[in-house]
């Protein structure tokens, strides 16, 4: 048990609470936990709806493609769970399955970056050759999937 | 006026050097497929060493029968009795390419027979790799520099030597594919198109396809991305580039049946899957930084890596107990042998024993790349010099594929095309200098500089392409509304600035009148030795086939063509189902050639088989017919270059097989078999030694060719002269004593029950004492 000193300062936190870590009693120091308590889900509450306002202002097309990669990876998900569940036989199928949500999400991924018109890399890519692309290699993908699935 | 009169004179300039550069890289694939012939005209059309004639009978197996039931192919004709199967534990690739090459030309009434086109095809795709090194190194450095590389590739010596013509391994087509694939991976991080991302990952399958160096692949591209996200080089490129490599590849990789689950379960893999993640970690990273506030970013870090610390040392820790709990720690002995370079010799002697698996002399060096090797270090300097992502990845590649060439021979063939790339680079900056250092004080030249400032400054910065893009878009008159065309102008001014100073930067760096004429005939001359050495090396040391040797002597060419008489006699004199044992190093031969099943073969995937085989050869006469009678084998194959002086005979490969059987069978040991250490064959070998298959099959009648038995190759008389054999006969020896093929005796038919007088006809010279023995001796 050591007192505070000056270089304690702990990152991201307000500056008066490290200098409070001085433990005078019990008392004292659960109150002290307390209050790091409350402004850590303060800071919680501050981070998510920066998080929040920010992502609100981003276009609807790009909200769109974002919501096709969460259900990508839900499906992945669900898969793993039922892996862990029943087994993975036959292990080519659950390959297969899995490898095919990771890859349309990779895809939609990509297809975002190239589409999101905040990115100075792709400015003159229009986006009907940026989803011609991504349809491409959606096509080789599940054709790989189809001859892998068995 | 002048403006459009230099647009022309650019454009024609462009249009001329687009010409002639199409006509030189035709021009270095005739060179790089012609080079290759030598073996072809100095011997004939014939498919050389060991491992191309598995690879020749698998194709001749394709066209027969339909690619159906080659990819379903059980063969019984090899590793008797076990057999192989074929459609699994092969890589397709060169096969399925020559096999559709045949089907393509035989469609169309071309009538080449497949042995041809097995022959040819590595020199059609060395030319084709060559036009993939000049793709390369155009995306790396710029034209000048893919022509050199180019060239340069396709006279290497060291590629040459798995790739001449009638070399039908899978290297043939490989290195092909390894050069295209990195071409496109390259090509894609420079362009962030998903479209060259796709065929990326399809130019991966077809290398999985064709090589088991494969892994080289999917462990270098991962280190790049790691090496440009240390470095601060992280760009949504680069996630284009990597992620759906990672996604499609890995599962194009567990399409082809011999990698199969490998391709999730290996630790060769783990890297990929392991940058995979943490390629995605960082993208989601500069995400929410790109999207919140610094301070708030700054929040969310503190929060995330709380968090995520915890998660990812739960995960580590059970990644770690799965993988520590294999003995291996989920390797391949070839590639941990590659890691380790002494693991393969402590505990796999099979791998050790392997020829091409010895690590290179210095020697090697220069006779395989030759003049590149002291090329290379200039073109790494070349390369930092703007360093981007595309030289970063060829800096990574030659450090990578020297460090692996000095581990195992054959891999310096994966160095070659790195050293071909690095040199090109060093030339092309090289000859740049130097011309420009003579162009800028010929005598015409000042009056030209002023004009010729836009165009030189943009063609001769090659890698700052947005100088050269604000000068083409300066020439191209487009329409643009008139804010894009002020900021376009002041770019311009901010650009041509810089693009002044760094003329006349330039200007200072140039050499006097004088040296660069030397310095550039110097260059020349260089490139005279290399070719002038390349030609040497191909004619004379990597032409031979290996299956035909010649010799030259005061009485003109003698011709060794021992090994297809014997082939030749096998299929013509025994019965189809007659099982033929010999060193694995000769199975890929018997059974392409003689047509016969075989016990052991060059796929090596066996050890215990290899070592049965290996213990048989150890042991005296009876146990090895025990032995092999139990393998149902009928004749037995020997080669023996005592007479003539071939050195890579069976004798010199004895210690191998009493160390591999050994490996297995305790009861053989090695020290049995050397007096004092040595290893010898005189009248100074050890008794175990002068009673062993291999001494008595190699050495049996030797005596009656010139009296003496004085071995060739050994250069000493050997130890026992005049032996009879006593459970094997002698049925045939080629006309230089080369091949040596024995039948296995039948017992007898009758036993006579005891062991009667020691006068019988077959009396080994082993001097077994039957004294009192009781067991019944089919042979007395």
């Amino acid at each position: 048990m050591r007192s505070a000193s000056e270089h304690d300062k702990v990152e991201g936190f307000p500056v008066h609470f490290a200098l409070n870590l001085v433990l005078v009693s019990s008392e004292s120091r659960s109150k002290v936990l307390l209050a790091m308590a409350r402004s850590t889900s303060k800071d919680a509450q501050a981070l998510l709806h920066s998080f929040r306002s920010a992502y609100a202002a981003t276009p609807t097309n790009l909200k769109i493609i974002d919501l096709y990669v969460g259900f990508a990876v839900f499906t992945a998900l669900i898969q793993i769970a039922y892996i862990a569940i029943v087994g993975s036989f036959p292990f080519n199928a659950f390959l297969s399955g899995l490898l095919s949500c990771i890859g349309t999400a990779v895809l939609a991924v990509c297809l975002r970056i190239q589409v999101n018109r905040e990115n100075k890399e792709f400015k003159d890519l229009p986006p009907e050759r940026a989803f011609a692309d991504f349809v491409l290699c959606n096509l080789v993908l599940h054709l790989v999937i189809m001859n892998f699935l068995g | 006026m002048a403006a459009s009169e230099t647009s022309k004179e650019t454009i024609l300039r462009y249009a001329f050097g687009n010409v002639l550069s199409f006509f030189i890289l035709v021009l270095i694939g005739v060179l790089a497929f012609s080079i290759r012939l030598f073996s072809v005209i100095k011997y004939e059309s014939v498919i050389h060493e060991f491992d191309p004639y598995f690879n020749y009978r698998v194709t001749q197996y394709l066209t027969k029968n339909g690619i159906y039931d080659f990819w379903n192919w059980f063969d019984d004709r090899t590793w008797y009795p076990l057999g192989r199967v074929i459609g699994g534990t092969v890589y397709p690739g060169l096969t399925l390419t020559a096999g559709t090459i045949w089907w393509l030309l035989s469609s169309l009434n071309i009538p080449l027979s497949v042995e041809t086109v097995c022959v040819f095809t590595a020199p059609i795709f060395s030319a084709f790799a060559s036009w993939a090194t000049y793709l390369l190194t155009k995306e790396v450095k710029g034209a000048g520099a893919g022509l050199m590389a180019a060239a340069l590739l396709a006279m290497v010596p060291s590629y040459i030597s798995r790739s001449v013509a009638g070399s039908y391994d899978n290297e043939a087509v490989a290195i092909f594919a390894l050069i295209f694939t990195f071409y496109l991976y390259i090509k894609t991080l420079n362009t962030g198109s998903l479209f060259y991302a796709t065929l990326n990952a399809i130019a991966y399958f077809y290398m999985v396809c064709s090589w088991g160096g494969y892994t080289f692949i999917i462990n270098l591209i991962p280190m790049h991305v790691l090496l440009c996200i240390v470095t601060g080089r992280y760009s949504s490129r680069l996630y284009i580039a990597y992620a759906p490599l990672v996604v499609l590849g890995t599962l194009l990789a567990s399409l082809v049946p011999v990698v199969g689950f490998n391709a999730v379960m290996t630790s060769e893999h783990f890297a990929s899957f392991l940058v995979f993640i943490i390629i995605h970690v960082v993208a989601l990273v500069y995400y929410i930084k790109g999207i919140l506030s610094p301070k708030m970013f700054k929040v969310a870090v503190t929060f995330v890596v709380s968090i995520g610390v915890v998660v990812c040392g739960a995960v580590l820790a059970v990644l770690i107990a799965l993988v520590a709990s294999s003995p291996t720690k989920g390797w391949s002995g070839r590639s941990l042998s590659l890691l380790d370079p002494t693991y393969a010799s402590k505990y796999i002697p099979i791998i050790a024993s392997v020829s091409e698996h010895q690590p290179p002399t210095w020697p090697s060096y220069f006779m395989d790349i030759n003049v590149l090797a002291f090329l290379v270090p200039a073109g790494i300097i070349a390369c930092f010099s703007p360093l981007s992502d595309a030289s970063s990845f060829v800096i990574l590649y030659i450090v990578t594929s020297v460090y692996f060439s000095g581990v195992m021979v054959r891999l310096m063939l994966v160095l070659a095309p790195a050293a071909c790339i690095m040199s090109g680079i060093a030339l092309s900056a090289a000859f740049d200098v130097f011309t420009r250092s003579i162009k800028f004080q010929l005598p015409g030249a000042t009056e030209n500089s002023e004009r010729d400032a836009g165009e030189t400054s943009s063609n001769s910065v090659v890698a700052q392409n947005d100088v050269a893009k604000t000068e083409k878009n300066e020439d191209a008159v487009k329409e643009r509304p008139s804010k894009k065309n002020r900021k376009k102008e002041k770019e311009k001014e901010n650009v041509e600035k810089p693009s002044v100073k760094s003329q006349i930067k330039k200007k200072l760096l140039i050499l006097p009148l004088e040296a660069s004429i030397i310095a550039i005939f110097l260059l020349v001359l260089l490139g005279a030795f290399y070719v002038v050495h390349c030609v040497w090396a191909a004619a004379e040391a990597y032409s031979a086939p290996s299956i035909v040797l010649t010799s030259h002597s005061h009485d003109g060419l003698h011709v060794f063509d021992d090994f297809r008489e014997a082939y030749a006699w096998l299929s013509h004199n025994t019965e189809v189902d007659d099982k033929v044992a010999s060193w694995w190093d000769y199975g890929y031969q018997t059974t392409a050639m003689a047509n016969r099943t075989v016990i052991v073969d060059n796929n090596t995937w066996n050890n215990t088989h290899i070592a049965t085989v290996g213990t048989a050869m150890s042991s005296p006469e009876k146990a090895a017919w025990e032995i092999f009678n139990s393998l149902d084998v009928k004749y037995v194959l020997v080669v023996f270059g005592g007479l003539v002086g071939y050195p890579s005979d069976d004798i010199n490969k004895f210690l191998w097989m009493v160390r591999i059987g050994g490996g297995v069978f305790p009861h053989i040991k090695e020290p049995d078999y050397l007096r004092d250490g040595q290893y010898r064959i005189d009248s100074q070998a050890t008794p175990t030694m002068l009673n062993c298959l291999m001494y008595k099959l190699s050495y049996y009648r030797f005596v009656e060719t010139d009296g003496k038995a004085f071995d060739r190759v050994r250069r000493t008389e050997i130890g026992k002269k005049y032996f009879k054999l006593t459970h094997f006969e002698e049925v045939f020896t080629t006309h230089h004593w080369m091949v040596r093929i024995y039948k296995l005796k039948p017992p007898k038919n009758r036993i006579r029950g005891r062991a009667k007088k020691s006068k019988s006809k077959a009396s080994s010279t082993t001097g077994t004492k039957r004294i009192g023995t009781k067991k019944k001796n089919p042979w007395h």
